[in-house]
């Protein structure tokens, strides 16, 4: 797999990459008018919007004239996407402060528990699912598909509520909710580990059975059998030809699922009362802070599309047919 | 995930053994019929009005008046567990018939043809929905458009259509390349005939156990918008606001927090079985095993 | 000591009889040629001899390799034997390679596994063993991917990796039916030579009775499970003790009792006229640029069909018939040229008009494939009605004709009532074949129509086609890879390579005197069981 990393940085395939580069910039831009056409277009006039029926007219056309709303469609739009590239995502109508600087203090919360959840995502599914389909119809496997069976319906918010109502209520391990800030950087984690929990469940739990099915798929193909007649163990097949293999389709699970995970954050951060991106839109929507929402959502969305780009090039690392040679 | 599309290769009585025999199915079934039944039941019967406050009898737990105890105004939880099965199963199941009606034929149509102008815009829009995470956008929609339980089937029906393009279309890729397809091209057929007459019947399994899937996670995102406050609206019990409102109790009364949750799960865990279980009566490759 | 021995095997799946009674023997060196059509049990004695056998499976008797037990075995000592002892080469050569491992690591995985030696000597052995089966470091380094290389090649990498350590005994189970003719004589060679050089025994798989007749010093003939004859190559076929054998030897070289094709009347239009078709692919965008390259896949295809003129389309894989098969069923517009039917233009562009379709229908290769299976076959083979439009029959007559149809192709009317699952794969092609009579054509293209047939299935199903031919004055276009079988069922019968028509002609003309060099070395490469048969003659 070194080679196929050292492929990707050696430009050997400098179709595919522009490819997806080209597709990564076309999504980015087709969220970014979606965005735009709901939070400016279709709630009508969005300085009425925020500020409600009662709203003087002074304070209207005040507020139109901050917010630019006088120019065209376009110019608006224009001026919006100029300013992200730029960093400048606005000021916020609520607090009155740049938006990117909320921005940032949300995300030292959002982004290490985002990457905390998806670790222990990975670390519980992968054995689990590996586990499963070497042991394949076996009573571990079958509790393996009964745990997650359970995982994928319990909502998170309320393992989350039951977390709490275990670990820090009654056991006193962890706290109930709130983040103490990275200064202590054991607190931040401690903080962070039952709502990373939360949202991991449900999400290895899918994973653990997309690798079990992906690597059942992959063993009962040709080259397996050749592997076998060659005198490879049943274990040795499984890890040196079935896992690579089945990598394909799990990875493509992964970018799929990570804007769930995204979404499950969002709520998670409510339950343990988190200051992150999920607190920040949602209390941007109460406020009725479009200029907030506005940008938090194009910072969500570009994650997805950005975490989904990383998942096909990781494709061409681990598949060779997708690199072209000289 | 693309499924294969799954052929069938008996008559439909086998299908109805098979189904019998089958543990997940059978077990799936009976969950979700008491789940539906309860649902039904609330139209005529309660054992209290959902709405019906008793203040003095707040917060008691099960008993045998109050089968699953009182909430923190002394509303019979189990009538409220009825009422809110309606509304979570309603909206699972119209967000669903949203996403086979709109996204089976966008995606036939795709697969049709493929490779053109419309398959590619097709594809891209499928992956710009994608692209957002879900409950965001439902979130979003229902902000601005208002809370209620039309929005919330609205912002999940969306999120349905898409899947159902990309499974439908996999599904009739496959297809296509198939000789009794060919056949059928050559005796003159068009692609709308064909994607009618020969493509749809043989994807029908796959989109079946996707359609139980599908509810399953419409339960789940119906009870996540309800629990931030965005689903039907009260006095209408649903069952992620029952969840909000124990959030601060539930030390004090884990019932009112505990069965909703359960009843979350079991109707969602039984729709999986069924899907699962669907998905290997279906399946040629683990028939034959079984044979 | 014989090298393998096989003694009262039998294997069962669940309850299910696999495998009975089976008995073998192979000397050191020796090739013994495993003759059976599907379902007769040789992959499976295959699989038992490698102790492969699918899960649920149960073997008894003794399999003896120099005299120890295989199947007394542990797994873990199995595993010791595999690629050591014992190698193996499968069938399907797309599919037998791991995509994401270079070619060097999977030939050297068979030497680092049972830990002969390091890494480096490993890699050593794998370039010598690619060397061996004819894929050279210099032009095949080890780093190539299975993806960048052909069937064949592919095939002579999965041979290497199977005696890269020199085993005793290679099993090859159908290693030639999924390659092209001259591909297949190249493989025959190569494991005749490695045969030679190791002093290895091996035990060749197949159904192919011309194959095995060149290479085998010994055949089994399998039935059902059985083994109904075995014995030296040259006595077993001169004899034809067993009824099956003979039954066997038969369908092989059966010629179907043909008409001759009735003289055309002048001025008669041909059936079917193609006029210098060209069919070009666009192949993916590599530079976004430039505008992407194309790919002729037909490259001004001329030919002419007379009524009830069969006539045959020879190719390998990639030559381009199968495009221009369907450039002329009207299924992808044409980047150049015509086609005309009986008289009416095609253009597939507008989707060919219904009436233009009605003189023209197609068989197909596979019998699973071609029938949608929640349909019944009343359904199926009345599909062409629907370009028949308001005129298509109903009701009584409609039932007449259904009857009518499957009676002509050996059926009963009573299996209208039946689904395609309900018959067996030859019964299959009898009803594509009545499917494509039913309205009548003059054309029927058959595209690989009696490939994927057994043997004795295939004559059948020729004896058919040649009777309807001459009874109801149909033409065919046959297309196939299987020179033998358009030998025998068509008058003319052109030769197509790379996209162009390379010889075309009489058929037994251009049979006996070649004159491309194309066709010559198709021909030569092609195994035919009486040359076989006379050489083992001359030799013995």
């Amino acid at each position: 797999m070194g080679g196929g990393w050292a492929a990707l940085a050696g430009g050997l395939m400098p179709a595919f990459l522009l490819g997806r580069l080209a597709s990564l910039i076309l999504s980015l831009i087709a969220a970014s008018v979606v965005i735009f056409l709901i939070l400016e277009v279709v709630p009508g006039d969005p300085a009425q919007f925020m500020l409600g029926m009662n709203a003087e007219p002074q304070t209207l056309a005040a507020l139109r004239e901050q917010l630019g709303l006088n120019g065209s469609l376009l110019s608006r739009y224009l001026g919006w996407v100029f300013g992200m590239l730029h960093g400048d995502f606005g000021i916020s109508y609520t607090y009155r402060t740049p938006v990117s600087g909320l921005i940032a203090d949300r995300l030292v919360v959002s982004l290490p528990l985002a990457i905390y959840a998806l670790a222990l995502t990975l670390l519980i599914s992968f054995p689990a699912g590996i586990f499963a389909a070497a042991r394949r119809n076996s009573r571990a496997d079958l509790t393996v598909m009964g745990a997650t069976q359970l995982g994928v319906a319990v909502p998170n918010f309320w393992f989350a509520m039951l977390l709490v109502l275990l670990f820090a209520v009654t056991l006193r391990w962890f706290g109930a909710g709130g983040f103490p800030g990275w200064g202590d950087p054991w607190l931040a984690l401690r903080a962070l580990t039952l709502p990373a929990i939360a949202l991991a469940l449900p999400q290895a739990s899918i994973l653990t059975r997309v690798m079990r099915s992906a690597l059942l798929d992959t063993l009962g193909e040709d080259y397996i059998r050749s592997a076998r007649a060659k005198g490879l163990s049943g274990r040795q097949t499984l890890w040196r030809h079935a896992l690579r293999n089945a990598l394909i389709p799990v990875l493509t699970i992964i970018g799929l699922q990570f804007s769930f995970l995204l979404a499950g954050a969002i709520i998670i951060e409510n339950v343990f009362f988190l200051p992150g991106l999920g607190r920040l839109v949602f209390q941007g929507i109460t406020q009725r802070d479009l200029i907030v929402v506005k940008s938090v959502v194009m910072l969500l969305v570009f994650a997805v599309i950005f975490v989904n780009f990383l998942v096909d090039l990781s494709y061409a690392a681990i598949d060779p047919r997708l690199r072209r040679r000289r | 995930m693309v499924e294969i599309a799954m052929l069938p290769a008996e008559r439909p009585d086998s299908y109805v053994r098979a189904a019998l025999r089958s543990p997940s199915f059978m077990i799936g079934v009976v969950i979700t019929a008491i789940f539906l039944l309860l649902a039904i039941v609330s139209f005529f019967w309660t054992p209290y009005s959902y709405a019906a406050l008793d203040i003095p009898h707040k917060l008691k737990g099960p008993s045998g008046q109050h089968w699953f105890g009182t909430d923190q105004f002394g509303r019979d939880i189990f009538s409220m567990i009825m009422v809110g099965a309606r509304t979570s199963i309603a909206v699972a199941l119209i967000a669903v018939g949203v996403g086979v009606v709109v996204g089976v034929p966008l995606g036939l149509a795709a697969a049709a043809r493929r490779g053109s102008l419309l398959d590619e815009i097709i594809m891209r829009a499928n992956d710009l929905v994608f692209a957002f995470p879900a409950l965001l956008i439902a979130v979003l929609i229902t902000a601005v458009f208002g809370p209620g339980a039309v929005n919330a089937i609205i912002a999940i029906g969306i999120f349905n259509i898409p899947v159902f393009a990309r499974l439908s279309r996999g599904a009739a890729l496959t297809l296509w390349t198939r000789e009794f397809i060919l056949a059928a091209r050559v005796a003159g057929k068009g692609p709308v005939r064909i994607s009618v007459e020969h493509i749809l019947p043989n994807i029908l399994n796959t989109l079946v156990v996707q359609v139980t899937i599908q509810f399953a996670l419409g339960i789940l995102a119906d009870a996540g918008l309800a629990y931030v406050g965005l689903g039907a609206q009260p006095p209408t019990p649903s069952w992620g606001k029952m969840l909000a409102d124990a959030q601060t109790l539930i030390s004090l009364a884990p019932h009112t927090a505990i069965i909703p949750g359960l009843a979350i799960v079991l109707t969602v865990l039984g729709l999986n079985l069924m899907g699962d279980g669907l998905r290997d009566i279906f399946d040629p490759r683990l028939r034959r095993n079984r044979q | 000591m014989t090298l393998l021995d096989i003694k009262g095997l039998e294997v069962d799946i669940g309850r299910t009889p696999i495998l009975r009674g089976i008995d073998l023997t192979l000397a050191k060196g020796e090739i013994l040629g495993l003759i059976g059509e599907s379902g007769s049990g040789k992959s499976m004695t295959a699989l038992a001899t490698m102790r492969l056998l699918p899960d649920g499976a149960e073997a008894s008797g003794s399999i003896m390799l120099d005299g120890d037990d295989l199947l007394q075995k542990a797994e873990r000592e199995m595993c010791g034997i595999r690629g050591r002892d014992i190698g193996m080469v499968f069938q399907e050569p797309m599919t037998a390679l791991d995509p994401l491992k270079t070619i060097g690591d999977q030939v050297a995985e068979t030497v680092l596994i049972h830990g002969r030696a390091n890494r480096a000597e490993a890699a050593d052995i794998a370039r010598d063993t690619l060397g061996r089966v004819g894929l050279p470091a210099e032009r095949f380094p080890l780093d190539r991917y299975p993806h960048e290389l052909s069937g064949g090649q592919r095939q002579r990498v999965v041979i290497a990796t199977a005696i890269a350590l020199r085993p005793r005994l290679l099993v090859a189970d159908e290693p030639t039916t999924a390659l092209d003719v001259t591909t297949q004589a190249q493989i025959l060679v190569l494991l005749k030579r490695l045969v030679d050089e190791d002093g290895m025994g091996m035990i060749f798989i197949t159904h192919d009775l011309a194959v095995v007749a060149g290479l085998a010093d010994r055949v089994a003939i399998m039935r059902q499970g059985e083994i109904v004859e075995t014995g030296e190559t040259g006595a077993v076929f001169r004899a034809l003790a067993h009824p099956y054998t003979r039954a066997l030897f038969e369908a092989s070289g059966h010629v179907p009792q043909r008409v001759a094709p009735p003289a055309p009347e002048p001025g008669a239009a041909p059936v079917l006229a193609v006029d210098d078709v060209v069919r070009d692919y666009r192949l993916p965008r590599k530079n976004l640029f430039r505008p992407p390259a194309t790919f002729r896949a037909v490259d001004n295809v001329s030919l002419t069909i007379n009524r009830g003129e069969n006539v045959g389309l020879v190719g390998e894989s990639g030559s381009g018939k199968s495009t221009l098969a369907r450039a002329i069923m009207a299924l992808d517009p044409l980047q150049g040229g015509a086609v005309v039917l009986d008289g009416e233009t095609l253009n597939a562009a507008a989707g060919a008009s219904p009436k233009a379709r009605r003189k023209m229908q197609v068989v197909f290769q596979d019998p699973y494939g071609s029938f949608d299976p929640r349909h019944r076959v009343d359904r199926l083979i009345t599909e062409p009605f629907h370009l028949l439009g308001s005129e298509a029959p109903t009701g009584a007559a409609r039932q007449a004709r259904i009857a009518e149809a499957l009676e002509t192709v050996g059926l009963s009317a009573a299996d209208a009532q039946k689904y395609p699952h309900e018959f067996s794969g030859g019964q299959r092609q009898r009803i594509a074949i009545a499917r494509a009579l039913i309205i009548r054509p003059a054309l029927i293209i058959l595209d690989e129509a009696v490939s994927a047939l057994d043997v004795s299935i295939r004559a059948q199903i020729l004896d058919l086609l040649a009777a309807l031919s001459g009874r109801l004055k149909l033409s065919y276009l046959f297309i196939s890879h299987d020179l033998h079988v358009v030998r025998a069922v068509t008058d003319r019968v052109l030769v197509m390579q790379a996209g162009k028509i390379v010889e075309s002609g009489a058929t037994d003309e251009v049979f006996r005197n070649p004159r491309h060099a194309y066709t010559q070395s198709l021909l030569a490469a092609a195994p035919s069981l009486e040359t076989a048969l006379a050489d083992r003659m001359q030799r013995a």
